[in-house]
């Protein structure tokens, strides 16, 4: 491959927005100002070298960052094939890799003057994650989180109530993460002079996609620096689970042109993915539309109307992508695969035995594809999976799918 | 000339104020929402501004949001909505019609068919809430060619600097939202919305039509004496919500259109 051409994988998005033909800013215009103010002070913070001191700070000592880049050595031997190491952003506080991005987000917010911030949250790892920086710097914080999710996710819940947001429950379409999101748009049109809106993925109008991806990059780049020291080259596969998509825009992205690396999203594939749509796989089951401020892949009907996905991991129950993926999918740069339910339990349950790791349900989503293609891979094939989140708050939800009676 | 350009130039002609009023085509159901649209001209209203229900609609309250989702238990489609245009257009030839909503379900169907059937159906213009200037190419531009006007919101937050590019490549009227919120919310005061019906106007010659939150014919005549017009939606459609006959609810408009021409 030419040069020129490897380079452009990293140069998006343009001046609009636009990763090829997705992205954009499909957002009314009250929000428009303030979507350009934001763009304006990310791409004046971006080469600021005082916000990334501070980011670089915050990331060491309040997240406990860099993560390990683990070698999961009874994994590998039990799989009989490629060498899988884990990157373990699970380790991070907050127990998830969204506090990377968030954390990013609020320093702008504090530039911008903005005292009020609201989020959107599918599994409560985002709200989690926003709460925290907010108790941190003294910040007011609402959390708009599906009614369906408050009730599979209420540890959550409760953290970001000791945390003192406030939790809205949102009862509008199926009470998921899509239906979240609608209501804390409604509230940042209504308050968009005080109000910041701390988006959790790579998905919204510019300059969401791409600020977040930024975010989140430090994954990605402490990988790349880790695995020269343990191996002494490059990965060969990274694999990371997609709701929108954030922690595995962050894995990949610094990576992208290395042309050597081969790289694989995993969608959550639910009951399946077939014509009953109960599933959340948008590349592999949905069309190009426009929704929540870009244009992306989205599960939708004959109409264009938007139709519910199905999964057991709140995190993923989202029927978009980020527009980068859906980018890095038609151009072939990224694979993108979907695994269902039923064997994203089965690694949850192989990772706590064989690693004593209790991952997250989305992160299984990602282990369950490596159990896929491991096997079948040499020794010397090195698998990067993205650890992105740990499983405590979904022991309920798992005892629930396994049948083992919780009550004492 | 548009059908559109037509009603005003003939409001001003006698001095009057435009009175445009919103329904959700589909809701409750298919011939309910058509019988109110028959009825609305001759309830006196000047622009009828016809929903396109769409399962996300980001930027309107719960009383237009569980309207479009009657329509579409109901089955409407977009489809089904410029079939009710033509069914209208049958009776009524002159009464300029606005589609109004959100761009998927537009873009889902393909922007050049859309624009040829809405020309054909008889539709007059486009509000499409999530197309700001910045996606101009994506169908403004495109609907203007196919001779449908585009209208943009203007709202609080589009200071002075942004307001050209907001006017630019707009055509029939300019909708100003009178609030920074969504359908159906807070009421807005005619002494906050005249200066800022005034600042727009400085900038340009079209028609300013105020809307949001105004509920009742003091509050419809109150904004339309300090701009060219007043637009009602949620209230009508929280009428036809509860479940008021045809006749309720156009005597219910006539009120709010009664109001808005004595300003």
């Amino acid at each position: 491959m030419p040069d020129d051409l490897i380079n452009s994988f990293m140069t998006g998005p343009d001046e609009n927005g636009r990763f090829g033909d997705f992205g954009g800013r499909f957002v009314s215009e009250t929000l428009m100002p303030l979507i350009l103010e934001l763009e304006a002070q990310y791409e004046f913070a971006k080469t600021d070298p005082t916000f990334w001191a501070e980011m670089d700070d915050l990331w060491k000592n309040y997240v406990g960052r860099p993560s390990p880049l683990y070698h999961a050595e009874r994994l590998t031997t039990h799989l009989g094939g490629a060498k899988v190491y884990m990157k373990r952003d699970e380790l991070n506080h907050t127990g998830a890799h969204k506090i990377n991005n968030v954390l990013g987000q609020i320093l702008l917010a504090r530039r911008m003057g903005k005292s009020r911030i609201i989020a959107e949250t599918g599994a409560g790892q985002h709200g989690v994650a926003t709460a925290t920086v907010c108790a941190k710097f003294g910040l007011k914080c609402i959390v708009y989180m599906g009614a369906h999710d408050v009730e599979r996710q209420m540890p959550n819940v409760f953290r970001m109530r000791l945390l003192g947001a406030e939790v809205v429950p949102v009862t509008s379409g199926r009470g998921t993460l899509k239906d979240a999101m609608n209501d804390a748009l409604r509230d940042w049109v209504t308050n968009v002079r005080d109000t910041f809106y701390c988006i959790g993925t790579v998905a919204g109008p510019h300059p969401y996609p791409a600020m977040v991806r930024d975010f989140q990059s430090i994954i990605g780049k402490e990988t790349k620096e880790q695995m020269m020291q343990a191996e002494g080259r490059l990965p060969d596969t990274l694999i990371a689970a997609i709701g929108g998509g954030s922690n595995a825009m962050g894995l990949f992205y610094p990576f992208l042109n290395d042309a050597s690396v081969g790289i694989i999203g995993v969608e959550a594939g639910g009951k399946g993915v077939d014509d009953r749509m109960e599933h959340c796989a948008s590349l592999t089951g949905g069309r190009p539309g426009v929704l929540h401020g870009n244009r992306t892949y989205l599960l939708q009907d004959d109409d264009g109307q938007i139709l519910e996905g199905f999964s057991i991991s709140a995190g993923l129950d989202y029927p978009g992508i980020g527009p980068e993926h859906a980018w890095l999918h038609d151009i072939g740069r990224a694979k993108y695969v979907s695994i269902t339910d039923v064997e994203a339990l089965e690694a949850f349950q192989l990772c706590c035995k064989l690693e004593g790791i209790i991952p997250a349900l989305e992160p299984s989503h990602a282990l369950a594809h490596v159990m896929k293609i491991a096997p079948t891979l040499p020794a010397d094939h090195l698998i990067v999976m993205n650890m992105c989140g740990r499983g405590d708050k979904d022991i309920f939800t798992v005892a629930k799918a396994l049948n083992f009676d919780m009550k004492l | 000339m548009s059908r559109i350009d037509d009603k005003f130039a003939a409001l001003r002609a006698v001095g009057r104020k435009a009175f445009v009023s919103y329904i959700m085509a589909g809701d409750r159901d298919y011939d309910t929402s058509l019988a109110v649209m028959q009825g609305l001209p001759g309830a006196g209203v000047d622009i009828i501004e016809l929903g396109m229900p769409f399962t996300d609609p980001m930027a309107d309250g719960g009383t237009i949001q569980l309207a479009g989702q009657r329509a579409l238990e109901g089955g409407q489609t977009l489809v089904r909505t410029l079939d009710m245009v033509r069914s209208f257009r049958k009776t009524d030839t002159t009464t300029p019609i606005v589609f109004m909503g959100y761009y998927n379900p537009i873009y889902s169907r393909g922007v050049t068919r859309f624009l040829a059937d809405a020309k054909e159906a008889g539709v007059d213009g486009l509000i499409v809430v999530d197309l700001p200037p910045e996606e101009d190419t994506e169908l403004c531009l495109p609907a203007q060619a196919a001779g449908l006007n585009f209208i943009r919101l203007a709202t609080p937050t589009t200071d002075d600097k942004r307001l050209p590019k907001v006017l630019s490549n707009t055509s029939g009227f300019v909708y100003y939202v009178s609030i920074t919120g969504i359908t159906g919310a807070a009421a807005a005061q005619a002494g906050d919305v005249g200066p800022e019906v005034a600042r727009i106007k400085a900038q340009t010659d079209l028609p300013i039509i105020v809307g949001f939150g105004i509920t009742t014919p003091e509050a419809a005549r109150d904004i339309a004496r300090v701009a060219d017009g007043c637009v009602v939606g949620s209230a009508i459609v929280a009428k036809i919500a509860q479940g008021a006959s045809v006749d309720e609810v156009l005597a219910f408009v006539a009120g709010l259109a009664e109001g808005a021409h004595s300003a």
